[in-house]
C-alpha cells in the first residue's frame, strides 16, 4: 500500500480502470488517464460519452463503482479517505456557474476560503477581491449573482474555485450554457489560469479552444478513453476511426 | 358597495337591537378591556417562546428526513411517525393529553406549570405542521447547490447551513408565516387546561355580565397581532420577488 503510494507520486492524479454504471449504463467502461501538475488535458467526445460523470468521480461527488483514483499519491477510493479533505484540494466548476443566488459574488467567493481553509474574514475579502480585479470583476463584487451575464456568472464561480487554491481544477463543460458571444471572456480567462500554471483537466466542445490550451486530448468514447495525445496530432491527425468519426461530425455542424 | 350592503342588511335585520346590545356594547367592552388586555400578554408571551421552539424542533425534524445517510433510518422513521402523528392529530387533543397527563404521570421533572404544558402541547402539534413546511423548501433548493458546495470542500453540515436552509427558508417564509399567525390564534385553545388566556379572561367576563361583547373585544386582540403578521409576511414575498429580479445589494 504505501510502496504503491510513493510510486504514484510521480503524477497528480492516476486514474486506473475507473467505472461507473446507472442502473444498465455503463457510463465509464474502465478509464485510464493520469495527469501530471501543470499539465492541461482536455476531455472531448459527444454527449453521453462519460465527461462529466468522471470529472464528479474525480472530485468524488460520485462514488466509483470500480477501479482506483490516485490523487497526489493517495488512493482517494478508499472508503476509510475523508472524501471533504479530498475536495478541498480540487476544483469543480460546472456547466450551469452554480453560484449561490443568496450571497453576494463576494459571499461566493469568500465562502470556502473562510469555512473550509479557516481564513479569516478581511483576509479571504482582500484575496478574494484582489482575484475579482484581475478577471475584471471588481465592480461586481457586492451584486447578487442574478444581475450579471453568464458569461460573469462562470467567471465568478472560476474566481470562487481558484479561491481555493486547488492543486487541480476540473472544467465541466463551462462554455455550454453560454450565448455564442459570452464563450470568449470564459475561455480567455481559463487560458490565462493554464499561464499561471494551474493544472486542469477541461471536459469541453470547444475544439479549437482545445487546440490552443491543451498539452494533451483526450477522446472519450463508450466510457473508456478511445485515444489520446498531443492537441494537435488528436485534432488533426487521429489516428483511430471513431475519433476521425467524430471531428468529421463536429466540423460539419 | 358589498360591504356597504352587507353592514345595511344587519343593521336592518329584526334582531338587530338585541345582538348589539349583547355582542357591541360600548360600555360593557370598556369593563372588560383591562382584563382582556392583561390577560393577552400571556397569549403574546406563549407565541413569542412557542415561535423559537417549534422553528427548533422543525428543523431538526425536517433535516432528519432529508438526511441522505441509510444509516440513520431509525431516526428517521421516528421523525416520519413524529410528523404523522401530531399532524393528524387535533391541537385541541394533543393539548388536553399535555395538559392533563404529563402531570398525571407525576414523575420527577416533569413540568407541571401550565405555561409549561401549553408551550410543550403546542411545540409538539405545531412542529411537526412546520417541519413539513421547511422539508419542502430544503427541498425546493436545487442538488445542483449541495454538489456545488461540496466541491468547494463544504461539508454535509456545512452546504445545509450556509447554502441549503438559507436559500429553503427564504423560499417558505410566507407559509411559515401564515403557520405562525395561526398558531397566534391557537394559543387561545391552552384555556382548556385551565389557563386564564384572552378567550378564558373574556369567559369569565361574559359568563358574570351575560353579555358577550368581551368575546369581541378578545377578537380584536387577535387581529390586532395578527394583521401585522400577515402585512410582514407579504412584504417579505414582495421583496423576495424584486431579489430575485436582481437587485444590487443596498
Amino acid at each position: 500500500m504505501r510502496r504503491q503510494a510513493t510510486e504514484r507520486a510521480a503524477s497528480l492524479l492516476q486514474v486506473e480502470a475507473v467505472r461507473k454504471r446507472y442502473g444498465r449504463n455503463d457510463v465509464l467502461a474502465g478509464i485510464d488517464l493520469s495527469i501530471d501538475t501543470g499539465e492541461v488535458v482536455c476531455l472531448i467526445g459527444s454527449s453521453g460519452s462519460g465527461k462529466s460523470t468522471l470529472l464528479r468521480c474525480l472530485d468524488l461527488l460520485e462514488r466509483v463503482d470500480d477501479g482506483t483514483i490516485w490523487f497526489e499519491g493517495v488512493d482517494v477510493t478508499d472508503p476509510r479517505i475523508n472524501a471533504d479533505v479530498v475536495r478541498r484540494r480540487i476544483g469543480l466548476v460546472f456547466q450551469a456557474y452554480n453560484l449561490f443566488p443568496h450571497v453576494s459574488v463576494l459571499g461566493n467567493v469568500t465562502m470556502a476560503p473562510r469555512r473550509v481553509h479557516g481564513r479569516r474574514r478581511r483576509e479571504a475579502q482582500d484575496e478574494a477581491l484582489a482575484l475579482l480585479d484581475r478577471f475584471g470583476l471588481a465592480a461586481k463584487a457586492h451584486v447578487f449573482p442574478d444581475s450579471l451575464s453568464g458569461g460573469q456568472q462562470q467567471r465568478v464561480a472560476l474566481v470562487r474555485a481558484v479561491a481555493t487554491r486547488p492543486r487541480l481544477l476540473l472544467l465541466d463543460e463551462v462554455t455550454s450554457a453560454l450565448d455564442p458571444e459570452l464563450v470568449g471572456e470564459v475561455l480567455s480567462m481559463v487560458a490565462e489560469l493554464k499561464d499561471e500554471g494551474m493544472t486542469m483537466l477541461i471536459a469541453t466542445h470547444e475544439l479549437s479552444f482545445a487546440r490552443d490550451v491543451a498539452d494533451r486530448v483526450c477522446f472519450l468514447h463508450a466510457g473508456v478513453v478511445h485515444e489520446q495525445g498531443p492537441a494537435r496530432q488528436l485534432l488533426d491527425s487521429p489516428r483511430e476511426p471513431r475519433t476521425r468519426d467524430f471531428l468529421r461530425r463536429f466540423h460539419a455542424r | 358597495m358589498v360591504l356597504g350592503l352587507l353592514s345595511w342588511a344587519i343593521a336592518s335585520s329584526p334582531g338587530w337591537s338585541s345582538v348589539q346590545q349583547s355582542y357591541f356594547d360600548p360600555a360593557e367592552a370598556r369593563l372588560a378591556l383591562p382584563e382582556v388586555a392583561e390577560a393577552f400578554v400571556f397569549n403574546v408571551r406563549l407565541f413569542l417562546v412557542a415561535e423559537v421552539t417549534i422553528l427548533a424542533v422543525a428543523l431538526v425534524v425536517a433535516v432528519i428526513r432529508v438526511l441522505p445517510s441509510p444509516a440513520l433510518m431509525p431516526l428517521k422513521l421516528v421523525a416520519v411517525v413524529y410528523t404523522d402523528v401530531f399532524r393528524g392529530t387535533p391541537t385541541i387533543l394533543v393539548i388536553f393529553l399535555v395538559g392533563f397527563g404529563f402531570p398525571a404521570l407525576r414523575l420527577e421533572g416533569v413540568p407541571t406549570s401550565y405555561f409549561t404544558l401549553g408551550l410543550i402541547a403546542l411545540t409538539l402539534s405545531y412542529g411537526a405542521y412546520v417541519a413539513e413546511v421547511v422539508r419542502a423548501g430544503i427541498q425546493s433548493v436545487h442538488p445542483s447547490q449541495v454538489s456545488s458546495a461540496r466541491a468547494l470542500g463544504l461539508t454535509y453540515g456545512q452546504a445545509m447551513r450556509l447554502v441549503v436552509l438559507p436559500q429553503g427558508l427564504r423560499r417558505v417564509m410566507p407559509p411559515l408565516l401564515n403557520d405562525f399567525v395561526s398558531l397566534q390564534k391557537d394559543t387561545a385553545l391552552v384555556s382548556v387546561i385551565g389557563l386564564v388566556e384572552a378567550l378564558r379572561a373574556a369567559q369569565v367576563r361574559a359568563s358574570n355580565d351575560f353579555n358577550f361583547t368581551p368575546y369581541v373585544v378578545a377578537a380584536c386582540f387577535f387581529i390586532a397581532v395578527t394583521v401585522p403578521i400577515a402585512r410582514f409576511a407579504d412584504w417579505i414575498a414582495l421583496r423576495q420577488l424584486r431579489r430575485e429580479q436582481g437587485r444590487v445589494l443596498g
